[in-house]
């Protein structure tokens, strides 16, 4: 931050003949359509990563915490000991870390719209959900670093997933899926709250049932029998229970119906709702 | 109809128990420079956002270039441009990704939309700041970028919300200039100002909004002669000669003149700048010396305080956090 030591050459003058120019060249070229405007939105939010990457370090550091916290603490209390709960609770935490990095989306663009960029955006003759998507399409790819580091780490405890490559692949994908469609919850809570504070006091509470209100860390049979029949209905369940099956090689049943269609449902409840206010947001 | 660029019908917009608009009724020709003129919190940011489509009326219609804002929504986006009092680019990328981001999404190629984005920055002086991010910009670099994103389409009507409110001089009438070159090219551009000289400068025609409403619309020199034509401020060398003064300049001026707590000077409220030289020549007759003379522009003020009988005072903020 030294850029004030030389005398600095004075600031270059807008052109008036240059922008009458400008203007005279600007003619429209033809509407770009709803995906490439969204991968576009993607472009900006990894622009966004590259100009300042410390914001990979949550993505990064807080899902290793979890993975040791969770296997060394309560492993052995768990299931015995720590080999035998990392392949259950490796798959989980995965699925976790990237639901709570998705709350981060929310903070983001409540962020956007308080500084106003939004409103650039808003103005803008663009199919109107691509700012939303192009966003949360940029985040995949830090829910996918956080979830590389997860599995490493967890690997490095002793998880050997036996679903190999093409598992894990099937499972990440699972994820992200799921991730996107979740992370409409934060986008239309941004929409509705004031304040990137108050933002994160909503999320973290919606964000408490549904992470540790599942199979997550441990088998439900061992819960109350109202706490199972929240378990057996919590999407994040269905999520965990899909990409613990991918993953480490069994049989996934109709888990893969169940996270679609609460992917779908995610979706067309929280992303019309998110729209809706979209349209006037306070 | 579709010769007026911006037509509204009792526009209304209620934020909580504050009537942000309380029936504003417009018809903006095409071309030139309107103003709309008002304090803090008088609706003026509230009515653009309406008529760049970002909020929606509670009461009344609107159109821009002859198409519903609320039931043509897109096609109105496809013709303006708004410039943000706020942020409206993105500050943590540099100034050309943002140029770049905003031509691609109005469907630039990666190349083509390389060069929209280098010509804007040329344009407007940017090029040497074109892989800062915004962040580090100065203000008049800041307004400028902020204009050069409103530009990369052509738009037919440019919305500017408060262009110059927090710049330095010479930033201010690189601003002026830019919106002249705009006005020149053909564009439509509508503009909140707080500051009367600078509608003077820029403006065509002028509407002045407070609470809600608007109080009064004309050229500017209509609007200043309504309010009268400035204050005149007088100083005398000598103390003791004040008295005499003010006699003179209560004569031929034909208002009241007052006296200021400086003992030295008086001040008087014209109606009519032509008898201002009968006065001075009066005084000098007298043999009155006068160590300063000044002619004042009616003040922003002062229009308000005629046409509202009450000073231009900040409203509540309800439409900044619009």
């Amino acid at each position: 931050m030294t850029t004030q030591t030389a005398p600095q050459a004075t600031e270059a003058a807008p052109r008036p003949a240059a922008i009458a120019s400008a203007l005279a060249s600007g003619t429209r070229p033809r509407r770009p359509g709803a995906l490439s405007e969204s991968l576009t939105f993607g472009w900006r939010a990894l622009l966004k990563i590259k100009h300042s990457p410390e914001q990979l370090l949550d993505v990064t550091l807080s899902p290793v915490l979890m993975v040791l916290l969770f296997t060394y603490l309560f492993g052995g209390a768990i299931a015995g000991s720590v080999d035998n709960y990392i392949a259950y609770l490796g798959p989980g935490v995965l699925v976790q870390s990237v639901l709570i990095i998705s709350m981060y989306t929310g903070a983001t663009l409540r962020e956007d719209i308080d500084k106003g960029v939004f409103d650039r955006f808003r103005a803008l003759p663009i199919w109107r959900p691509s700012a939303l998507v192009g966003m949360l399409l940029g985040d995949t790819v830090r829910y996918t670093i956080a979830a590389a580091v997860t599995a490493v780490a967890c690997v490095i405890v002793g998880w050997r997933p036996e679903g190999g490559v093409a598992g894990i692949a099937a499972g990440t994908v699972v994820m992200l899926v799921f991730a996107f469609a979740l992370s409409w919850i934060w986008t239309s809570i941004a929409m509705l709250v004031s304040s990137q504070r108050a933002l994160m006091g909503i999320a973290w509470i919606a964000v408490m049932p549904l992470v540790f209100g599942s199979n997550i860390f441990v088998e439900p049979s061992t819960m109350p029998g109202w706490l199972q029949g929240w378990v057996d209905v919590n999407p994040v369940s269905h999520a965990v229970t899909a990409v613990r099956a991918l993953m480490n090689g069994a049989d996934v049943g109709t888990e893969l119906v169940w996270v679609a269609g609460w992917s779908a449902v995610l979706v067309a409840v929280f992303g019309s709702l998110t729209m809706w206010r979209y349209r006037d947001p306070r | 109809m579709a010769d007026l660029a911006i037509e509204t019908d009792g526009l209304v917009k209620v934020y909580g128990s504050t009537r942000a608009l309380d029936g504003i009724d417009l018809a903006i020709p095409r071309g030139g420079v309107h103003g709309f003129l008002g304090p803090n919190g008088a609706g003026k940011t509230t009515a653009i956002r309406i008529l760049a489509t970002l909020i929606r009326p509670d009461a009344g219609t609107a159109r821009v270039l002859g198409r519903d804002v609320v039931h043509r929504a897109h096609e109105v986006r496809s013709l303006v441009s708004l410039t943000g009092q706020f942020a409206s680019v993105d500050e943590d990328l540099t100034g050309r990704e943002n140029l770049r981001l905003i031509a691609k999404l109005y469907g630039y190629g990666g190349a083509s939309a390389t060069r929209r984005a280098d010509e804007l920055l040329e344009a407007f002086g940017l090029a040497d700041a074109a892989v800062k991010q915004v962040k580090n910009y100065s203000g008049g670099m800041r307004r400028r970028m902020d204009i050069a994103a409103s530009l990369v389409a052509t738009p037919e009507v440019l919305f500017l919300d408060e262009p110059t409110t927090g710049l330095d001089p010479r930033s201010r009438n690189e601003v002026w200039d830019i919106v002249r070159t705009l006005v020149a090219h053909g564009t439509t551009v509508m503009l909140t100002t707080q500051y009367l000289d600078e509608a003077d400068q820029l403006a065509d025609r002028i509407s002045v909004i407070d609470h809600g409403r608007i109080i009064a619309e004309g050229t500017p020199t209509a609007l200043k002669a309504s309010v009268g034509a400035g204050s005149l401020h007088v100083r005398v060398m000598h103390r003791d000669e004040r008295d005499a003064a003010r006699a003179i300049l209560a004569r031929e001026l034909g208002v009241e003149v007052t006296e200021a707590s400086d003992p030295q000077a008086l001040v008087a409220a014209l109606d009519d700048r032509d008898r201002v030289t009968r006065a001075i020549t009066a005084l000098e007759e007298a043999r009155i010396d006068l160590a300063q003379l000044s002619l004042g522009q009616p003040t922003l003020d002062e229009v308000f305080l005629a046409l509202t009988g009450h000073a231009a005072e900040p409203g509540d903020d309800a439409e900044e956090a619009a």
